[in-house]
């Protein structure tokens, strides 16, 4: 069935007498303007100096100076070029395919400039090397514009020249290599072949220097396991659009695990294609974005899934492990490794445990279903860091052996447990440099900082993959004093070339092979034909269960387990500095502006954890100490997890910076301080501190009013043996007592519009496809010059995204499902158990993300309320918004049964209030001049990317042609790697979007409204058979 | 060749004369070896071949050839066969190692001079009889009496309304005598003039009749609120905005007197929303030739009494500032100083406008909205665009499909559902909001 299931934002709504949610559902805007607050304060009001009189007198001068002041225009100077670039003319964009490679997210993609100013990162459509552009890599372009940037080399904290800066340091280097010292190079993965070349150069000069590669969120286990198993280092490719069964160890494939990208294959699988779908079993502690996505979701705590692993090895591949699982998870193992064998080469294993048994044991399952999802041939490249390395560095430094260090792309002040000892290490040291573009926790130690450009004015390459290249080309001129790490090592190995040449040179020589080096530049990739790899053999012999045995004889269950994690908003904790990806709310959370630790409701009652939802719908958590292994990190805030396994709790990385942030954007607590042994689960004791923490959190803000039937889901069973009328019902009133469909012409109160001529434009959402990654919430962020407003805004559910995601629980909370729930209950243990269950919904929800945007209304209920008419319809189907017809009387969001409009409560330019990057002169580069600034008072809302429909259809009439399939996009539809988001004109027959409206799986939201919204919907089909 | 000789048979006959008259009273140096030469011929070959290199009196990509001849003469004592023969083929000269041929090719950066092998001797000894000329003196100036001959009936109409005002006076003046010597001769008559009685005057019954007032006073009003209300629509409406520009750059020489094409230099129109300022660039193809304007005597000036010679030259010397260039060395310095140019025409920012619909889409001409800019000396805002000057366009102008593929079928749907020939822009969704406010 499609809707008998409650669903439900937020824990509090499960809570039938909470009147807080009753509350939030009647008021349109939870902030009451605060009329009474004000005239009720007697004492303020009389004491105040300010007669009415007075307060007229003001008013009356004010009036009239504004309008003396109008009177007189502006003088507004143009300045054009003095020489023109061929390439530029003003008003036209230019695109340039890049490559990013930060050490933490690599990523082909093309960059949209204006006037030579990066405005926006969009997927390079050549590119299949890696995924798509996720959350980060499209708010990366803000981080160029960076004022708090670092603006040229110094030493001491004083600025110096490049010339000082080189001369001093290579005579350091030379005297250091002289004595004998070791020069360590610390650096981020750069999996750049001729930087690898480069480095080798720098040794030859230099024979004592080390190059230690280090990875702040590890994936040592998996590399090693990799290494041991196939001999070279790198992880193991997987190509889940292959995939009919994946069963997930704690592995966020659809996030960040072992360096992301898999999501678009994935969700190529999730879309029902002739009655089959993949089917996915996630067993998990914290609520990921994958364990989100997944049919069979089971919270099982680390220690248990170690062992659960080891247990689904001996019965896939045959082998006995020691160790017994409880009752219901030795249940889903089993049937988990039932499915697997029956889908054979079709399943795969991943696990996201960082633990080198865990890992092999992986290898070896898939190994021996000769898994077609798995490719340990393509080694993913980007990942390099050893965890002994790392330590071996640092006690080298510890006992002076390290003469010179040479940092770049890490910041291991921040990301290392043990940051106190790399500290008295870097103090014996002679020589530190700091190559970084901001100033951060270990450039504030360092004797130099050496500043380097962003990606987006640098050069460099890259091997994403063994044999998948990936080039990156400045797309301006370096706005600061700048000179890239590669530069300088270039310089200090007394090489003349520049970087840009080397890897010209480098290039030819190696990875062309006779190839175009300018068609390589143009693409901004380059796949190898030459299979260069050589036959990456096992180098182990069959899987012999000796890891497996391992794996769960390590398995130890003790105490509170604390798994850390990383957020798709935040990574691991580079671009902190950036308000929109510090604005984006989290899939699962809704919660912008910080960290904190997910516990499951059973836990947070057992230590007396609470969140509270407050009168203005804002989220409050109690405070807790964490403690692992003695360190303590005070004050964490709390928000209580659905779906979190129980005695677990999570706590994601990447928050808490305090150097080279501005004030308001340093926010959360650093949890690398309890990654030790770079080991994501750590075993935690938590103690409840004093105080309520105030989250900005968005999960109950801008609800649909209570009214259902908003996400529709069925499962796959019903979706292929059923009509379509049982699983995606339309609402039906009734017409002369006979019940009509609700699009039935004859029950509408409205004239129908004739759109059957020009373009009439769709966007269609496939919940299927949807991993609620939230790309495409930072693209409409860049394209549409929407403002970051903070996190006390935010609180006031006052945030400014016109594209949100919302998240919905569901659990079997019909009557219905209950019953029978009720009735298949036997023996005293299972109805103790279940009906614990039935009373607890929060334990293990389901599910579902549902992009949120203007819905665009042919039938529009905002349309008719605006006593201005700032807010038309035009014949194209967009809901067309006139900010400078509007004069804020927000009846329009009052009436909209989506909640999709957003009202300007403050000026979020130019305002000190605001200091985020529209505050600031660089910051306003980002801005997209198509696009209108919005000012104070005005509503704005999704203008369904108008501005790119009309350039669109200009480039057709100027090329007197009629426009493609595929040519319509808005940023959201472009950015969305995963198919989850299509849009096109319904009124060519041959599009994609028309086929899709036709769609036995097509509704819309809320129908039975009687809008007629020109965005649609895929019902969300869960794959709940058990194989 | 052939156009330039006619129409240097067609200059006026009494300039010929004049200049013709000058050469052979003044240069007996030039006589000796160009006697025979036409001076009016040879300034004809000059301008068609060698002018786009060579000035009479200034470096430019060539040397200044004021008196060659005469100087290569009497400095390196080459004679009219060593020109011929450099003129025909300089490459040769060179290449055959002439010492002065190959001194003056490295002097000029090593730049081929095109050779002219299809020139007479009679040709050559025309240019250089040219290039011996002095040069003529300024035309004397005739404007002024025939700008007088104009401004008589101007002044006559005024002498003729003074008369019959005078006259009007002198009536009124008679009349008056004539009452009163009537008045007289009642009186010696004895006949009683009735005198009559006093009305209350206009005014005063006009404040006594109420309705009149109150008409009068709606009047006022109305007519006051019109005006204000006519005031304050014009508030940042900047029709005629003509501001002063840190270059003075005449659309009348350049888009009018030398008709250049106006996406000659605002290329950007045709494809982009911005017209766009023409860089520094734009305008040295151009002016790297041309350092000054022609003078009052010449047939092509387009100086006018406001704006000397002098003015303009100082004008192009502001360009050559700001771009860098060394007119002297023929080269760029590399020291710019970007025109901060002030925009004239400002649309705000909630309005979108894209010049390549208007221009490449539907071919409108930019006088449409910029107005006679080739008649415009100094450029100022022609149009009010204001939102209802946008619309009125929008609403009588027609799509411009023709060998449109794209308009193709959404104009033969439309047009039958409004059943019209031809649509209007505003019939195909030219007045929705969204098509210029996003």
């Amino acid at each position: 069935m499609s809707s008998n299931k409650k669903y439900w934002k937020s824990v509090e709504e499960l809570n039938e007498n909470s009147s807080i949610v009753e509350t939030l559902k009647q008021n349109e805007f939870v902030q009451e303007i605060p009329t009474d607050e004000f005239l009720g304060d007697k004492d303020t009001l009389e004491s105040s100096s300010t007669s009415r009189r007075d307060f007229l007198k003001y008013v009356g001068f004010s009036t009239a100076a504004a309008t003396l002041a109008a009177c007189e225009g502006p003088v507004i100077k143009s300045i054009p070029y003095v020489v023109q670039p061929n390439e530029i003319i003003p008003g036209v964009a230019n695109y340039y395919a890049t490559t990013m490679a930060n050490g933490y997210d690599f990523a082909s993609v093309l960059v949209k400039t204006r006037e030579g100013r990066p405005i926006k990162i969009e997927n390079n459509t050549l590119a299949s090397t890696k995924g798509v552009a996720n959350a980060r890599v499209n708010a990366s372009v803000l981080d160029l514009y960076d004022n708090m940037r670092v603006k040229g080399p110094m030493k001491a904290g004083k600025q110096i020249s490049w010339d000082e800066f080189t001369s001093e340091t290579s005579k350091k280097l030379s005297e250091i290599s002289n004595s004998g010292k070791q020069i360590a190079i610390l650096t981020q993965t750069f999996a750049s072949p001729s930087t690898k070349q480069l480095v080798s150069e720098f040794a030859e000069k230099y024979p004592t220097a080390n190059h230690v590669q280090y990875d702040a969120v590890s994936e040592s286990a998996a590399l090693d396991a990799y290494e041991q198993k196939y001999g070279s280092r790198g992880l193991a490719n997987y190509d889940f659009s292959k995939a009919m069964t994946i069963v997930s160890f704690g592995a966020d494939f659809l996030g960040d695990w072992q360096g992301g990208g898999f999501d678009s294959g994935y969700s190529q699988q999730r879309i029902p294609n002739n009655g089959k779908m993949s089917r996915h079993i996630q067993f998990e502690a914290n609520m990921s974005i994958t364990g989100a996505n997944s049919d069979k979701r089971i919270p099982v705590k680390p220690s248990e899934q170690k062992l659960a692993l080891a247990k689904l090895y001996s019965y896939v591949v045959g082998s006995s492990v020691p160790g017994s699982l409880s009752e219901g998870l030795e249940k889903a193992v089993r049937s988990a490794a039932s499915e697997i064998k029956k889908a054979g080469s079709n399943a795969v294993v991943v696990t996201g445990l960082q633990d080198i048994n865990a890992q092999k044991v992986v290898l070896e399952i898939n190994e021996y279903l000769n898994s077609k999802v798995f490719d340990p041939k393509t080694t993913i490249l980007t990942r390099q860091g050893k965890n002994e390395t790392v330590a071996q560095l640092i006690s080298d430094m510890n006992s002076g052996n390290v003469g010179a260090i040479i940092i770049a792309g890490a910041n291991p002040m921040y990301s290392l447990p043990n940051a106190a000892e790399f500290a008295e290490g870097l103090k014996k040291t002679e020589l530190s440099v700091s190559f970084t573009s901001k100033e951060d926790e270990t450039s504030s130690l360092t004797e130099y900082i050496a500043a380097t450009p962003h990606y987006l004015e640098s050069w460099g390459d890259v091997e994403i993959k063994s044999g998948h290249y990936g080039l990156t080309q400045p797309t301006i001129r370096p706005l600061f004093d700048t000179k890239q790490f590669q530069d300088v090592v270039l310089l200090w190995a007394e090489n003349t070339m520049s970087y840009s040449d080397y890897i010209k040179a480098h290039w030819n020589e190696n990875v062309l092979s006779g190839s175009s080096f300018n068609d390589a530049l143009h693409d901004g990739i380059f796949v190898s034909t030459t299979t260069n790899s050589e036959e990456t053999a096992s180098v182990e012999s069959a899987p012999s269960g000796e890891a497996a045995r391992a794996l769960a004889s390590s398995a130890k269950a003790d105490g509170m387990e604390l798994t850390l994690y990383t957020k798709i908003g935040m990574g691991d904790g580079q671009q902190a500095n950036n308000p929109w990806l510090q604005e984006f709310p989290d899939p699962i959370t809704r919660t912008s502006w910080d960290n904190y630790l997910t516990v499951s409701r059973a836990d947070a009652d057992a230590l007396g954890l609470v969140n509270e939802n407050v009168a203005n719908g804002g989220l409050n958590g109690s405070y807790v100490n964490v403690t692992v292994n003695g360190v303590t990190i005070e004050n964490v805030p709390v928000i209580i997890q659905p779906g979190q396994a129980k005695g677990t709790v999570g706590l994601s990385l990447g928050y808490g910076r305090t150097t080279g942030l501005k004030e308001q954007l340093q926010t959360g607590v650093n949890a690398y301080k309890l990654y030790q042994n770079f080991d994501t689960v750590q075993n935690v004791s938590i103690s409840k501190a004093s105080g309520m923490h105030e989250f900005a959190c968005v999960q109950l803000h801008n609800t649909l009013m209570g009214r259902g039937d908003i996400i529709k889901e069925t499962s796959l069973e019903i979706f292929n043996t059923k009509d379509k009328h049982y699983w995606n019902p339309i609402a039906e009133v009734s017409l002369n007592h006979i019940e009509t469909p609700v699009t039935s012409p004859d029950v509408d109160l409205w004239e129908e519009f004739d759109r059957s001529i020009g373009h009439h434009f769709n966007l269609s959402i496939d919940l299927n496809a949807c991993t609620g990654c939230g790309a495409c919430v930072i693209a409409c962020h860049a394209e549409n010059n929407v403002p970051v407003v903070g996190k006390t805004e935010m609180r006031r559910s006052r945030d400014m995204h016109w594209l949100r995601i919302d998240r919905y629980y569901s659990s079997q909370e019909s009557f219905e499902s209950d019953n029978k729930k009720k009735d298949n209950i036997s023996g005293l243990s299972s109805s103790l158990s279940e009906f614990g269950e039935m009373e607890n919904p929060a334990d293990n929800p389901e599910v579902a993300f549902q992009p949120v945007m203007c819905q665009h209304c042919n039938h529009a209920p905002c349309e008719t309320v605006c006593p201005v008419a700032a807010t038309a319809h035009g014949r194209q189907g967009q809901n067309h918004m006139a900010y400078n017809r509007c004069v804020g009387t927000r009846y329009c969001a009052n009436n909209c049964p989506y909640k999709v409009r957003r009202f300007n409560w403050f000026l979020y330019n130019k305002n000190d209030e605001f200091d985020y990057h529209m505050n600031n002169d660089l910051g306003r580069m980002v801005i997209n001049p198509d696009v209108t600034v919005r000012s104070r008072g005005v509503m704005e809302k999704c203008s369904m990317c108008i501005q790119k429909t009309q350039k669109t259809i200009l480039d057709a009439k100027r090329d007197g042609r009629t426009v493609k399939d595929g040519e319509f996009q808005t940023a959201c539809s472009a950015a969305c790697g995963n198919g989850a988001m299509v849009f096109g004109d319904i009124n060519d027959s041959t599009s994609k979007i028309a086929e899709l409206k036709e769609n036995d799986r097509m509704y819309h939201l809320l129908e039975s409204v009687g809008t007629k919204p020109n965005v649609f919907y895929h019902t969300k089909v869960r794959n709940t058979t058990e194989a | 060749m052939r156009q330039v000789v006619y129409r240097i048979i067609t200059l006026p006959l009494l300039r010929l004369g004049f200049v013709f008259l000058l050469i052979f009273s003044n240069n007996l140096g030039a006589q000796d070896t160009a006697a025979e030469g036409d001076v009016a011929a040879g300034k004809a070959l000059f301008n068609a071949n060698c002018a786009a290199c060579h000035r009479l009196n200034q470096k430019m990509t060539g040397p200044a050839l004021a008196n060659v001849e005469q100087r290569l003469y009497e400095e390196e004592g080459l004679d009219r066969e060593w020109l011929n023969a450099w003129i025909r083929n300089s490459a040769a000269l060179i290449e055959a190692g002439d010492s002065y041929a190959v001194k003056i090719w490295n002097e000029y950066n090593q730049t081929a001079m095109t050779a002219y092998p299809q020139l007479t001797d009679q040709d050559i000894t025309n240019i250089l009889a040219y290039t011996a000329a002095p040069p003529p003196a300024p035309v004397a100036k005739t404007d002024a009496a025939a700008q007088a001959v104009a401004g008589e009936p101007g002044i006559s109409n005024q002498i003729i309304l003074g008369a019959l005002a005078l006259l009007f006076a002198l009536l009124a003046m008679a009349l008056y005598l004539v009452k009163q010597t009537l008045n007289r001769f009642a009186e010696a008559k004895g006949i009683e003039v009735k005198v009559e009685e006093k009305r209350t005057p206009l005014w005063k019954a006009f404040a006594q009749n109420q309705f009149l007032v109150l008409v009068t006073s709606i009047f006022f009003l109305l007519a006051s609120a019109y005006f204000v209300y006519g005031y304050f629509m014009q508030v940042g409406i900047d029709q005629g905005y003509e501001p002063v520009q840190p270059i003075h750059y005449s659309h009348r020489i350049h888009a009018g007197a030398n008709a250049i094409e106006c996406k000659y230099c605002h290329s950007s129109a045709r494809v982009s929303k911005h017209s766009g300022i023409p860089s520094l660039n734009i305008c040295m193809n151009c002016h790297k030739s041309i350092n000054e304007v022609a003078g009052p005597e010449s047939e092509y000036t387009n100086v006018t009494e406001e704006y000397s010679k002098e003015f303009y030259d100082g004008e192009i010397q502001k360009l050559y500032k700001a771009v860098g260039w060394d007119a002297a060395e023929q080269k760029y310095t590399g020291e710019t100083q970007p025109v901060k140019w002030v925009r004239i025409h400002n649309l705000p920012d909630f309005a979108y406008f894209n010049h390549s619909q208007h221009v490449s889409v539907a071919g409108i001409e930019c006088q449409t909205c910029h107005g006679p800019v080739e008649e415009m000396e100094i450029m100022y805002q022609h149009a009010p665009l204001t939102m209802g000057w946008c619309i009125n366009c929008h609403r009588e102008t027609n799509v411009n499909v023709k060998d449109n593929e794209y308009y193709t079928k959404i104009h033969e749907e439309l047009s039958k559902k409004y059943g019209v020939d031809q649509l209007t822009a505003a019939q195909m969704g030219g007045l929705e909001c969204g098509k210029c406010h996003y």
